[in-house]
């Protein structure tokens, strides 16, 4: 034991670096560690059934002649078939004027609830929330209900001038059914998020603008909005992301209105008839990533756009 | 309430199998957890999927009856549900029950998966003259039996006779003589005649076949070719007389099994429902027919193209089937063959109104025939018009892609409804559509 101290003893430098290594490799570990269970569950959940589905999307099951590997063909299919395209041209336009109608609602009840300080906007604020804590099939459900002509409030409504009510379940009408239900239920989120960010803008800049002789106007969008820009790109993204894979609300009008809300109406739509109801998990699979691949695309173009604004990604 | 408490009673049932599984471990691990009692122990035990509202009564019955056989039911959702995940288990190669409850037109769709057995080796013959050959022809591809008839939907003429009576009209015969009704009730300021609904294109599917269309044909010779033929002038004449009445307004286009609809129906905006013999215990289930309603309602047979060729039609329908995964797929048959065969079961289930049964002995029960409907305010509308539609009904081939022509047929129903195609054209699309997915699944298209 001695003499294994002695031997070590004139050596101190490449001892000191082994320690070191030692440490160094014991903090890997223990990094490793701490991301263990969220690598395993991001793994198992996020990665696995991901290549699981590219891997299905590569083959074609025929009811006559099995299955087949195709590679591409899927994906070459997807992008010629009316169903997806005329799909993915819905969410499309759908996300051009809902996205900015939705913004816009969220950013101006966000000045004036930042701007008034009473209770009632602080009672105003939890009503514009309120929506976006109703879960999405309940609140389809109900917006379903409301648009009934034969029981719902509209046609009492029209009926005090005498009009006739609209059908929004009907095909001429259903892009602003499902555009009213949307951005009830998402703008009094964004909403939130828009007036946090405002909250934390230093209210010197404010009394400076004062100062130098600005108007309430030209505070909110000389110093406000830019300073909350990074928070509206922000919920732009999240946005245009749940816009693209729109399904929840449409499929649950699809049971009031199935001739309106065909069985193809959004991508993720078809996607999951192809699948569950048709048994082709192969091509739904492709679709699913064929729309993902439109997600990207879309994103990747907005953040380009916007690449000076943005600070948070 | 009636509901609640059946809920609670299956609630219980599903306690007490449990306890009863716990206890005794001589069954199939697959028979563990059955919603109804097996009390006959050391018998070999089928599992059963199915859905109709008093199956207990009929695995009760069934298995009262056998000492060799008891069955094991589950239910598993209604309709699309259970099929999914039928799929599944088809898919997975595991999982499926022994005997499955399907509707008639979904047999082609999983027979084709090889999903299903031919049972007309296992006692075919002992049965056969119970079912009337349509019946038999819904459950067959080619000349294989994929399924035991149950329950059928002879098709009719619901309509309001109040509404009937303040027009004075008298329940047309023919096709000709609806629309003159409709215009005419329409004249004087009245409601809807009828509807024309997206959201079933089973029942466009039965009209037109009803004009003497043969939407799909299949030859066991060649089970890679199927003729399909949905735009022939008789499937055209139907979606353009449907059409026709939807632009003149002469009937709603309200997608039916809807709130929306069923208010209309209680509210008399439609003096008439094109539906089933299942329609009446639908309808009352929805709240239909009660109150102010009570014995507003009856019914009349279908109006027919030629009245001195008579088509009879149906709409809906389920049989019992044998899976592939069945072990022992003889007693898997046996099951089949016996469950709702009974006459105790058979009598529960047609005086409720839950089924309109295919079994001949039912149907041949004076007792059936003479039944005063409560719905249609005591008339018999099974000696009246269920009865003769059903014997009269010759079967039909079913589609193996039922699904995605049902949902394309929905989509071209809804085109005629915004006017963006007449009956004509939207039938040539269905077809160009329907003949290209069945070339895409491997078909040779005739």
């Amino acid at each position: 034991m001695t003499s294994l101290t002695e031997k070590r003893a004139p050596r101190p430098q490449p001892e000191a670096r082994k320690i070191r290594g030692k440490v160094h490799l014991r903090e890997h570990l223990m990094g490793w560690l701490f991301v263990g269970p969220f690598g395993v569950v991001f793994l198992a959940f996020l990665i696995a059934p991901l290549g699981y589905a590219l891997y299905l999307s590569l083959f074609q099951k025929k009811l006559i002649g099995g299955t087949s590997f195709v590679l591409f063909d899927n994906y070459v299919k997807a992008f010629t078939d009316p169903s997806f395209l005329s799909g993915a041209w819905f969410v499309i336009r759908f996300s051009l004027v809902s996205i900015p109608l939705q913004i816009v609602i969220a950013l101006a009840l966000a000045l004036i609830l930042d701007s008034v300080t009473t209770l009632f906007a602080r009672f105003s604020r939890l009503m514009i929330f309120l929506p976006y804590a109703i879960p999405t099939v309940i609140g389809a459900v109900m917006w379903g209900f409301l648009y009934s002509r034969g029981f719902g409030p509209l046609t009492d409504i029209f009926g005090l001038f005498g009009a006739t009510a609209p059908d929004f379940l009907s095909s001429d009408l259903i892009f602003y059914g499902l555009l009213n239900v949307v951005t009830w239920q998402w703008a009094g989120y964004y909403m939130i998020i828009l007036y946090a960010a405002l909250q934390g803008v230093d209210p010197t800049l404010y009394e400076a603008a004062r100062m130098d002789g600005a108007g309430r106007w030209q505070i909110a969008t000389r110093i406000k909005i830019p300073l909350i820009a990074p928070a509206l790109i922000l919920i732009l993204v999240f946005s245009l992301i749940g816009t693209l894979q729109f399904f929840n609300e449409p499929q649950i009008l699809r049971y009031l209105a199935a001739g309106t809300i065909g069985a193809d109406f959004t991508p993720n739509m078809y996607a999951y008839q192809q699948a569950f109801s048709l048994a082709n998990f192969n091509y739904g699979s492709a679709i699913s990533f064929a729309l993902g691949g439109l997600v990207f695309i879309c994103v990747y173009a907005f953040l380009f756009f916007t690449r000076k604004r943005r600070s948070f990604l | 309430m009636k509901r609640r408490r059946i809920l609670a009673t299956v609630a219980m049932l599903a306690a007490g199998t449990g306890l009863v599984a716990c206890s005794s471990d001589e069954g199939g691990s697959d028979a563990s957890n059955c919603t109804n009692t097996i009390t006959k122990q050391n018998v070999p035990v089928v599992t059963m999927w199915g859905w109709y509202p008093n199956t207990q009564l009929v695995v009760d019955n069934f298995n009262k009856q056998h000492d060799d056989v008891q069955v094991c039911w589950t239910n598993v959702g209604q309709g699309s549900d259970e099929y999914d995940k039928f799929q599944t288990a088809i898919s997975a190669g595991t999982g499926a029950p022994d005997v499955i409850m399907v509707e008639a037109d979904r047999i082609p769709t999983f027979q084709i998966q090889g999903a299903l057995v031919d049972i007309k080796q296992y006692g075919y013959d002992a049965v056969k003259a119970n079912y009337s050959e349509g019946a038999w022809k819904d459950v067959s591809v080619g000349d294989a039996v994929y399924g035991v008839p149950v329950d059928g939907g002879p098709m009719g003429m619901i309509y309001r006779k109040d509404i009937f009576d303040k027009y004075k009209i008298t329940p047309p015969k023919t096709w000709a003589e609806y629309e003159q009704a409709a215009q005419k009730v329409k004249d004087a300021g009245g409601p809807l005649f009828g509807d024309l609904g997206a959201n079933v294109p089973a029942v466009l599917m039965a009209l037109q076949i009803q004009k003497g269309a043969t939407p799909f044909t299949s030859d066991p010779a060649q089970p890679n070719a199927i003729g399909v033929k949905l735009n022939d002038q008789a499937s055209k004449d139907v979606l353009d007389y449907w059409g026709g009445l939807a632009k003149k307004g002469l009937v709603g286009t309200q997608d039916q099994f809807t709130p929306e609809y069923i208010s209309g129906v209680i509210n008399g905006n439609y003096a008439t429902y094109i539906s089933a013999a299942w329609a009446p215990g639908y309808l009352t289930g929805a709240g239909v027919g009660k109150g102010q309603d009570t014995g507003k309602f009856a019914v009349a047979p279908l109006p027919q193209w030629d009245p001195a060729n008579p088509v009879q039609v149906n709409w809906g329908g389920s049989a019992f089937s044998v899976t592939k995964q069945a072990k022992k797929p003889e007693l898997a048959a046996k099951v089949a063959y016996g469950l709702y065969a009974d006459k105790e079961s058979l009598t529960d289930g047609w005086t409720n109104q839950i089924i309109f049964p295919l079994n001949l002995t039912a149907l041949k029960d004076p007792a059936f025939a003479d039944l005063k409907v409560a719905f249609f305010n005591g008339q018999q509308a099974n000696k009246e018009v269920y009865l003769p539609a059903a014997e009269a009904y010759k079967g039909v081939a079913y589609a193996p892609f039922g699904q995605y022509y049902l949902d394309a047929m929905t989509k071209q129903v809804s085109e005629i409804i915004k006017g963006s195609v007449t009956g004509s054209q939207a039938a040539d699309r269905l077809q160009e559509d329907v003949a290209k997915y069945a070339k895409e699944q491997g078909f040779t298209v005739q």
